[in-house]
């Protein structure tokens, strides 16, 4: 993996911006971090687009909403934690219940935001954001997948909620034959075993940890979820009837997640055997990402633990 | 309109929302009841709003930021003809579109979804900024309760106005002097509302929210004023027009039983049959 290219999806969606600013009559704004979302290579390219809101999120959303309803095609950003958690009620009240063209560019997602420690590191967004009806919620895994995401989000009539990371991630995808699709599951590699079900970083740990499993003679189907919700019932139900095992692994709590999701439709569908890889209902603390990956069991390692544990109990 | 046509539709307004109130056995009627002349004076005299056009790109916006009063937009809205005044009783029944608190996706004429104090005047905000963003010359109006203030959200709000020189907006402040638990400054003291305000960056204008010329003057005022936002900061009297509602902290969310609504409509009647011989 050493060539590589790394580049982290905050990054993505930033360049995305901007490079739809041209396309697409969006305005975007912000809460004082626009030189960590990278709303500021948007505000570089349309500054008359462009809106600084200071430290004041819940503001942020409700104005966001206000602007929408005159037909603006509104992004409003800052770190997970703040977006989704302190204008939570904003976000629900003032944008999803009248269904406004709100797009929450949610950055700094996750553990992997690393240094600042517990209170930065929201591992509860795709929980909350998720229980609000008409909330699209998406998680890219790569650089491809991210600025697809973002484009997706504009086409799309009503609130989505977009997470992204602090941290330079693996390009997954090749750009030239990657279709994005909200609420499509993508197939990754095919799989007879086990179906390893991931999103956003941990969609490249979850290959990682096939190709250690395949060395071991277990074949491990891949699906990336970028789409919490809505879910792709079918890829997921087809999963646990060919494969019947799942482990879910996402940078996030294991209550409320992407394991809560696919659980919810694999028990009402065709229940099997599961395991959530994902922090353990604790919070975070500071450290370099890759310390807290290993620290709270968020490594290829601790996914194919998962896979075993889960192949044990078909 | 001269000012005894504008006083006769607020009672009207009021009739309204009294009877919504009551047949939905639910509502708040105080806070409704305190707003009546200043809705009046926006839908007749001063916004360009359009029954028959409700979601014009062009028209004025108006924000109820205090969403709980929604029975006297509602009544305004039937008197302006944006709804049926016989589904003004339907209010907050299941199989109504007549929510409790204003829904802007089922209910023609309302422009924004509220009801969760604070977040009315953000949107308000957002439309004004709109405006500027797109040079268009439309105004926003945005009637804030008292207690409403104690909301941080309000303040965010009030720098964020001030800071982008929204002069295209208005805030009326709903100053009844009472919310659930009593005296606002006996509560959680949000006062004093004008120094607060100005402060904020703001002209303010303070008025006597039941006195049409007062309503009038600063509305035009607030026209005139360049690169600042304009809050009226109205007096008035909750839960008036119905003489055992006025100044009572009892009736911001309860309704009137029965005999109560009796004694309510026939003062009410008396003062619109009083108003229509003088118009």
């Amino acid at each position: 993996m050493a060539d590589v290219k790394k580049i982290a999806t905050r990054e993505s969606y930033g360049n995305a911006l901007a490079s739809l600013g041209e396309k697409y009559d969006i305005v975007v704004l912000d809460a004082d971090l626009s030189k960590s979302t990278k709303t500021d290579t948007f505000k570089k390219a349309f500054p008359e687009r462009f809106i600084n809101m200071g430290i004041a999120e819940q503001n942020m959303m409700s104005t966001a909403a206000g602007l929408a309803s005159c037909g603006k095609v509104v992004f409003a950003s800052s770190f997970a934690m703040f977006a989704a958690g302190r204008a939570f009620e904003q976000i629900r009240n003032s944008i999803c219940y009248p269904n406004l063209n709100v797009k929450i560019g949610a950055t700094h997602a996750g553990i992997s935001v690393g240094e600042d420690g517990a209170t930065h590191q929201c591992l509860e967004d795709i929980g909350i954001m998720r229980t609000i009806p008409n909330m699209v919620v998406i998680n890219p895994a790569d650089d491809v997948e991210a600025r697809a995401a973002v484009e997706a989000a504009i086409k799309h009539d009503g609130p989505v909620y977009l997470r992204f990371g602090r941290l330079a991630v693996p390009v997954l995808y090749d750009e030239a034959d990657y279709e994005f699709e909200i609420g499509k599951g993508v197939l990754l590699k095919e799989g007879t075993d086990v179906t390893i079900v991931a999103t956003g970083l941990m969609v490249e740990m979850a290959l990682n940890a096939s190709e250690a499993l395949k060395a071991e003679g277990i074949n491990a189907r891949v699906i990336n979820i970028h789409t919490i919700k809505p879910i792709d019932r079918e890829i997921l139900v087809k999963a646990a009837k060919e494969t019947g095992a799942i482990v879910t692994c996402e940078e996030h709590n294991i209550i409320g997640g992407l394991g809560s999701a696919v659980a919810e439709v694999v028990c009402e569908e065709c229940p099997v055997p599961m395991e959530r890889v994902g922090v353990k209902d604790v919070f975070g603390k500071s450290g370099v990402p890759a310390d807290l990956f290993r620290d709270y069991g968020l490594t290829a390692e601790d996914i194919v633990k998962a896979v075993k544990k889960v192949i044990a109990k078909k | 309109m001269n000012n005894t046509q504008l006083e006769l539709i607020s009672y009207k307004i009021r009739k309204h929302a009294i009877d919504g109130v009551h047949a939905a056995k639910s509502g708040h009627p105080g806070g409704s009841l305190s707003i009546a002349d200043i809705l009046s004076v926006l839908y007749f005299d001063e916004m360009n709003v359009y029954p028959d056009d409700s979601k014009n790109p062009d028209r004025d916006r108006f924000v109820l930021s205090k969403g709980h009063c929604a029975p006297a937009l509602y009544g305004t809205l039937a008197e302006k003809g944006f709804i049926p005044c016989e589904d003004i009783t339907t209010l907050r029944k299941a199989d109504s579109y007549l929510q409790g608190h204003p829904d802007m996706k089922h209910i023609p004429g309302v422009d924004m979804s509220t009801g969760s104090l604070g977040q009315g005047i953000c949107a308000a905000n957002g439309m004004a900024l709109a405006a500027k963003l797109d040079n268009k010359d439309y105004r926003v109006y945005t009637i804030l309760g008292d207690g409403e203030c104690e909301e941080g959200q309000v303040w965010e709000a009030a720098m964020f106005a001030s800071h982008y020189k929204l002069d295209n907006l208005v805030a009326f402040l709903d100053f009844n002097g009472l919310q659930i638990d009593g005296d606002i400054t006996k509560v959680m003291n949000p006062t004093p509302f004008d120094k607060k305000f100005e402060s904020f960056g703001w002209n303010v204008i303070t008025i006597d929210g039941h006195n049409y010329d007062e309503i009038k003057s600063a509305l035009k005022k607030a026209k005139e004023c360049k690169g600042k936002p304009t809050l009226i900061l109205a007096k008035t009297v909750k839960g008036k027009g119905v003489s055992y509602m006025e100044n009572q902290a009892s009736w911001h969310g309860s309704a009137p039983n029965d005999e109560q609504y009796e004694v309510a409509i026939k003062e009410l009647n008396a003062k619109i049959e009083d108003l229509e011989a003088r118009a």
